[in-house]
């Protein structure tokens, strides 16, 4: 309890003794696990390797700049295809994601089996990365833009559909009820009470991840699946650092004007 | 017209809600319901409609045993049953048309509904409602843009464009200031008897309920204690429904207070 009885009263305290001790040894036992890793790290490093750090940067840079600037007449398909990707990969993934939030979500599912294996469904798409992902499509679809869309697709499926089903979970049940008590059929009831709540929240959800797959659509070329990402690693292989450093370049930008766009449409929303 | 026998609902809780609750509304008839909170109001008009389904006991709507209909049955049952919530319960994102067009959903179609291609008649009907409730030039504003008084005429609105035999009503009242909760109650009386209505009403003040009902219902601890006119209403009944109280003493400062209150209307 909190509060205590002294001799001149009541005594009120934010954590009890117990709580307050278990804090103390809490912050003690984080204070020396990190002691010990800053050792373990300090043990294992080469310090040749790293005292020689800002040459290498040194030289990483001047080979970098200045870029090769006529490069981009080459860089405007892949761009494109790296927004192709993004966009349709983010499109087909709310199409397949949406629908199932509904069933993954507590209140809306048809069947707490049917639940559980939509929530399956969502772990397996989050728990693999995009790299990954578009590793196993390129395997089967070959390299490709096509394989880029799945890949990002099968990635945004995860996280779209966990932060849309949770949004459907925070609905308010009154309006559901209400729906329900006018003789409206189960479609019905979530069309006219439950998507008009969400409806917000599933526009920000998309737009945001279109915005991270813009990023990820520009690494997945690395493994074959199509976008800018396909010159990164040919440049690089060719060691066209000049060239390598106007595809950062524009990779900057590309991302700079999606995380604008998305930053003003989730305004507009809210 | 509406025939309750026997209703009981245990709640998975434990709570045991209505404790065989028996009650015959006429048709046209105007019911309060009254009782602490807790007594099971909610619970017994949420049978009705089956939005809680009761534990045992029997419903009929006319010739209708509501607590026999298999989903499908039901859906169509509910149409000629409307229902007016205590928050409103409106779709705060939907328009005011849309909302009170959605009291028709049971009769239109899935892809009429998502298309909003409700037939003209429910159109014209929602204006006059509109009209009736005084809200024609609010028809296109957000639910979330109203005011309380605003939003529970909207839910009246919706009730009503059900074209319903029974209106069931939750404490209509219960989150809006005097002024208006009167308002609001005439409003839910007068287009009861202008349409022949069947309406039970919950509502836990008791005075209001007087002023516009012929009939009460006392519930308490999930049984009827008292059913007849308003003022048959003696202290010590309502003692008996709300528990021991000082009702005299509440009696007399609402008498003192009515006329005051009649005269800013
Ligand atoms: N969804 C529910 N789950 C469990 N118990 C409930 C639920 N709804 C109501 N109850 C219980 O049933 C009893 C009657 O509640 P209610 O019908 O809401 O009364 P009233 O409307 O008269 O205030 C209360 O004891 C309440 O705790
Ligand atoms: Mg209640």
């Amino acid at each position: 309890m909190p509060v205590r009885i002294a001799n001149n009263g009541k005594i009120w305290q934010r954590y009890d003794t117990t709580t307050r001790l278990r804090l103390w040894g809490g912050w003690l036992g984080g204070t020396v696990i990190t002691l010990i890793c800053w050792q373990l790290i300090a043990n294992r490093t080469r310090w040749e390797f790293a005292a020689d750090a800002p040459r290498q940067l040194a030289i990483f840079l001047q080979r970098v700049f200045p870029p090769d600037w006529s490069y981009i007449n080459q860089l405007w398909q892949p761009l494109w295809d790296t927004l192709t990707i993004a966009t349709l990969g983010t499109l087909l993934a709310v199409i397949i994601a949406l629908p199932l939030s509904f069933l993954a979500a507590r209140n809306t599912t048809p069947h707490p089996v049917i639940r559980y294996l939509t929530l399956l469904i969502i772990v397996v798409s989050r728990s693999v990365n995009s790299l990954i992902w578009a590793l196993i499509i390129v395997a089967i679809t070959g390299p490709g833009v096509l394989a880029g869309i799945i890949a990002i697709a099968l990635r945004s499926i995860g996280f779209i559909g966990k932060l849309a089903f949770e949004s459907v979970e925070e609905t308010s049940r009154e309006p559901v009820e209400a729906i329900t008590a006018t003789g409206a059929s189960r479609l019905q009831v979530l069309s006219y009470s439950i998507l008009p709540q969400v409806m917000p929240s599933f526009a920000g959800i998309s737009i945001f991840r279109w915005d991270i797959n813009i990023r990820e659509a520009t690494v997945i070329g690395l493994v074959g699946a199509g976008g800018i990402g396909l010159n990164l690693n040919a440049t690089v292989n060719l060691l066209r650092w000049d060239q390598a450093g106007m595809i950062f370049v524009v990779i900057f930008g590309l991302v700079l004007i999606s995380e604008a766009i998305s930053a003003r449409v989730r305004q507009a929303i809210i | 017209m509406l025939r309750i026998e026997q209703l009981v609902k245990r709640y998975p809780t434990g709570d045991t809600a209505l404790r065989g609750v028996s009650l015959s509304v006429a048709e046209g008839q105007v019911v309060a319901l009254i009782g602490p909170s807790g007594a099971g109001k909610s619970t017994l008009i949420r049978c009705v409609n089956r939005l809680v389904e009761p534990t045992s006991g029997k419903i009929w709507l006319r010739d209708t045993e509501i607590t026999a209909l298999h989903p499908r049955q039901l859906r169509r049952i509910r149409r000629r049953i409307g229902m007016i919530f205590q928050e409103y319960a409106l779709v705060e994102r939907l328009s005011v048309m849309e909302n009170v067009l959605s009291g028709r959903l049971g009769y239109v179609n899935f892809w009429q509904s998502w298309f909003r291609r409700f037939p003209q008649t429910d159109i014209d009907q929602a204006f006059t409602l509109l009209d009736r409730v005084g809200l024609s030039d609010f028809i296109d504003k957000r639910a979330d843009e109203l005011s309380g008084g605003q939003r529970q005429r909207v839910g009246i609105a919706r009730a009503l464009i059900q074209s319903p035999d029974l209106l069931l009503v939750d404490e209509p009242t219960a989150s809006l200031d005097p002024k208006t909760s009167r308002q609001i109650m005439r409003l839910i009386t007068e287009l009861a008897r202008e349409r022949g209505l069947a309406v039970i009403i919950n509502i836990h003040d008791v005075p209001l309920a007087q002023m516009f009902v012929q009939r009460i219902v006392g519930l308490r601890a999930g049984e009827i204690v008292y059913d007849g006119p308003p003022d048959g209403l003696t202290p010590d009944r309502l003692s008996e429904i709300y528990g021991a109280e000082d009702w005299g003493a509440s009696q007399a400062t609402t008498a003192e207070q009515e006329p005051s209150l009649t005269a800013q209307e």
